[in-house]
């Protein structure tokens, strides 16, 4: 299908953007492995911070990267759908409003002034351009799901009988999700924290910004997850030569992600204090209702890969797995998405376990999470963002791939990496190794009286692995600028991969509208919710003020060293035995 | 129903009995494992480190982080003791983590965390900040010395 250029333009930026901002990202991603490994004993390398850079990799790497490409993957596919492009003005206007979050936010972190973290837990307090450009990002991944509500009730009107199409729909339902989950962290950021960064407000109760941040952080994951999902259900079975199993299957799927996606964040706060085991065990449990929509997808798409494998002249239980296109640089998507997919099964067993209050004691802020959460957000998730901005990029612009048959290979070469650092983190995770630390200053440092040798191989194999990382990385880096740079062999047009189904059930109207699910997401937000929220109201005493990362004085006491300075309680070793 | 092919069924009536399985996993280790932290409003006394004991057995830990220390820095108990461990904050968020005896709580201002731990066999437990805190995280770290011969 030809679009229009304006729309071209659009989603080369919004992939161009975050792709730049993601070679720092990986840069500190592969520091923090060497920091953490004890290679270095430093707390910073050419002029950045380890914290700093922690916290750009957080937010480049997994709020930036990830919302930039939703916005871009949805435009492609609702334009390519409806056969008709979403208002100019209104996407531009929210690629103008993210643009501008993104810089504020890179211009606070690379000054040195936000080293909080991509979670910024008050009260470590950023300057307040980091809040501004981060509600500002938000904002502007809003207002596209607007654009695309028109287009969808407009094609409704004249299609009421034929079912929406699936990617039309788990777009449709990822943006909500954003939308809905994100008002909490709106309201965090620019209620809470926004006026006591600026000293308008004297403190901020950490409990309700935390449990507000949740509410956000947990339906974060599956904002990245649904565009990887997309492509699984609407592309996969087509690219392996083969057809959706079932239709059904993926719309049950996601609206089940609707219902079950944002009453649930309280499973990150297993550890806090002041909400009520009630609240935590509830949630803990309606955590698990994600293994519904998990289970229906991994059989759909395991029995589509079958159908393709046996077509393709597969015998035996499993032979079908030997009959896949892995290596066809023609139909590269593929090994995109079937590494993500591998790459995930670890990821949901490893999630399991953090889903469970009492394991969650042993793994909770260790080494672990990030080695979770890589063979997630930095597994399907990362894997299909890639893949797809290379492919988008590639067809819409008419220039052939760079380098194909490296491009091939790439994914490969990060599952292999992954599974090295993952398996060393979370090894790590479970002989005490704490995550977001700079363990070679102290840790890792074998003339520090903290030293802890049992930390040496984990996070070496965390070495490895990223060193592999960082190369497939790097070629990704060299496929895709090297195709922007390449010349224009055909005319760009938006095309996508459509699967057939197999099995393609006709209409069922609960399928195929949003109203009874929207409500009741309502009703289980509201049971899950309110008493996270009054608990967290409720329970905590005072507000705290501002603390900056390198002064254990509040902000007030802090500034001119003319002033007493507030130093703070001798060490005191008790003695109760005594 | 119809809609559904065969193998469909079966996979739903597997992932109903697995879902089940890990349900019941997780409420059977309630209370046989350390449980979530209990719930306490706050209350300003938990705000000064201290280490109280309230018999041979039965210790009470009033456990307070801020940058980039724990008070107590070190807490002397005999084996075989039970300890309740209240865990607060001056400033930031801090980790408190004793991963040997999956202890896993957030310090957070304004705000008690509770939990209650045995201390079984003798030996110097790690208490980690494992929450990042600021520029000294990294140095944050107590101990729990169980049966120390030097104490007595
Ligand atoms: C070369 C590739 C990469 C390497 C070597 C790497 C390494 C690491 C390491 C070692 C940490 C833990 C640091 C600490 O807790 O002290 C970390 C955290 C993290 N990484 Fe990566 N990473 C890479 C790519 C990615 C990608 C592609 C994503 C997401 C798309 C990602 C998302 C994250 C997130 C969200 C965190 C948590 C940040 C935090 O705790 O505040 N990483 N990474
Ligand atoms: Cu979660
Ligand atoms: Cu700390």
């Amino acid at each position: 299908m030809h679009v229009s250029k304006s729309l071209k333009r659009l989603i080369f930026w919004e992939l161009g953007i975050p792709i730049s901002l993601l070679i720092i990202g990986i840069y500190h991603g592969l520091m923090q492995t060497i920091y953490r490994s004890g290679v270095i004993h430093e707390s910073k390398m050419a002029h950045l911070d380890y914290y700093q850079g922690l916290t750009l990799h957080g937010v480049i790497n997994a709020v930036v990267l990830t919302s930039f490409f939703a916005v871009a993957f949805g435009h492609a596919t609702m334009a390519f759908y409806f056969k008709r492009e979403p208002n100019k003005t209104v996407a531009w206007g929210s690629f103008w409003l993210m643009t501008t979050g993104t810089l504020l936010a890179a211009w606070a972190m690379l000054a040195g002034k936000a080293s909080v973290l991509y979670t910024f837990y008050p009260p470590l307090k950023a300057h307040p351009f980091f809040y501004l450009g981060a509600a500002l990002l938000i904002v502007g991944s809003w207002i596209p799901l607007f654009n695309w509500a028109r287009m969808y009730v407009r094609w409704k009107r004249e299609n009421a009988t034929v079912k929406t199409p699936l990617a039309v729909l788990g777009t449709l339902v990822n943006f909500i999700i954003w939308f809905v989950c994100t008002l909490a962290v709106a309201y965090e950021v620019l209620v809470l924290l926004l006026p006591w960064a600026m000293g308008w407000k004297a403190t901020v109760n950490v409990t309700l910004a935390r449990t507000l941040f949740w509410f956000f952080g947990h339906a974060l994951v599956y904002f990245w997850l649904l565009p990887a999902y997309i492509m699984f259900y609407t592309m996969l079975p087509k690219l392996a030569g083969g057809k959706l199993f079932s239709d059904l299957a993926g719309r049950i799927a996601l609206f089940l992600f609707l219902l079950f996606s944002v009453p649930v964040g309280v499973h990150h706060q297993f550890s806090d204090p002041s909400i009520t085991k009630g609240v935590k065990m509830f949630q803990g449990l309606l955590t698990f209702g994600v293994a519904i929509p998990s289970f229906i997808t991994a059989f759909t798409l395991a029995a589509s890969l079958e159908y393709a494998g046996r077509k393709r002249g597969a015998k035996g239980l499993l032979g079908y797995f030997g009959k896949l296109p892995y290596l066809d640089p023609s139909r590269f998507l593929f090994a995109y998405l079937i590494s993500g997919l591998f790459l995930f099964i670890f990821g949901g067993l490893t999630g399991l376990v953090n889903a469970s209050g009492q394991l969650n004691n042993v793994v909770h802020n260790t080494a672990w999470m990030p080695g979770h959460f890589h063979m997630t957000v930095a597994g399907p998730v990362f894997l299909g963002i890639i893949g797809m901005s290379t492919y988008l990029y590639s067809t819409l612009s008419g220039k052939k791939v760079f380098l194909p048959r490296i491009n091939v290979i790439i994914p490969y070469l990060w599952v292999v990496g992954i599974l090295i650092f993952s398996f060393g983190m979370s090894w790590g995770g479970l002989i005490g190794e704490p995550r977001r630390t700079n363990l070679g200053l102290t840790y890792l440092n074998p003339s520090h009286e903290l030293f802890t040798p049992e930390w040496v191989p984990t996070t070496m194999l965390a070495l490895m692995g990223g060193i592999i990382m960082t190369i497939a990385g790097l070629l990704f880096f060299i496929v895709f600028f090297g195709t922007m740079l390449s010349k224009r062999t055909t005319e760009g047009v938006l095309e996508l991969p459509v699967s057939e189904a197999l099995h393609d059930e006709k209409r069922i109207p609960l399928f195929d509208t949003f109203k009874p699910w929207l409500v009741t997401m309502g009703v289980i937000l509201a049971v899950a919710y309110v008493p996270a929220f009054i608990d967290a109201s409720k329970n905590p005493a005072e507000g705290a003020p501002r603390f900056l990362p390198d002064n254990p004085s509040p902000v007030e006491n802090a500034a001119p060293v003319t002033k007493k300075t507030v130093t703070p309680a001798p060490l005191v070793s008790l003695n109760a035995t005594r | 129903m119809s809609v559904m092919d065969r193998s469909e069924k079966r996979v739903i009536a597997t992932t109903g009995a697995l879902l089940s399985l890990f349900i019941f996993s997780i409420l059977y280790a309630r209370g046989r494992y350390n449980d979530l932290p209990e719930c306490l409003p706050f209350n300003k006394a938990y705000t000064e480190p201290k280490v109280t004991r309230l018999d041979d057995k039965t210790y009470q830990v009033y456990a307070v982080a801020q940058m980039w220390q724990f008070q107590p820095a070190e807490i002397f108990i005999p084996v075989g003791s039970e300890v309740d461990f209240f865990v607060t904050s001056r400033d930031v968020v801090h980790g408190f983590n004793i991963y040997e005896k999956n202890v896993n709580l957030m310090a957070v201002f304004g705000n008690i965390n509770k939990t209650t731990v045995k201390f079984d066999k003798p030996g110097v437990y790690k208490i980690t900040c494992h929450e990042y805190c600021g520029v000294g995280h990294q140095n944050m770290q107590a101990q729990v010395v169980v049966n120390d011969p030097a104490a007595h």
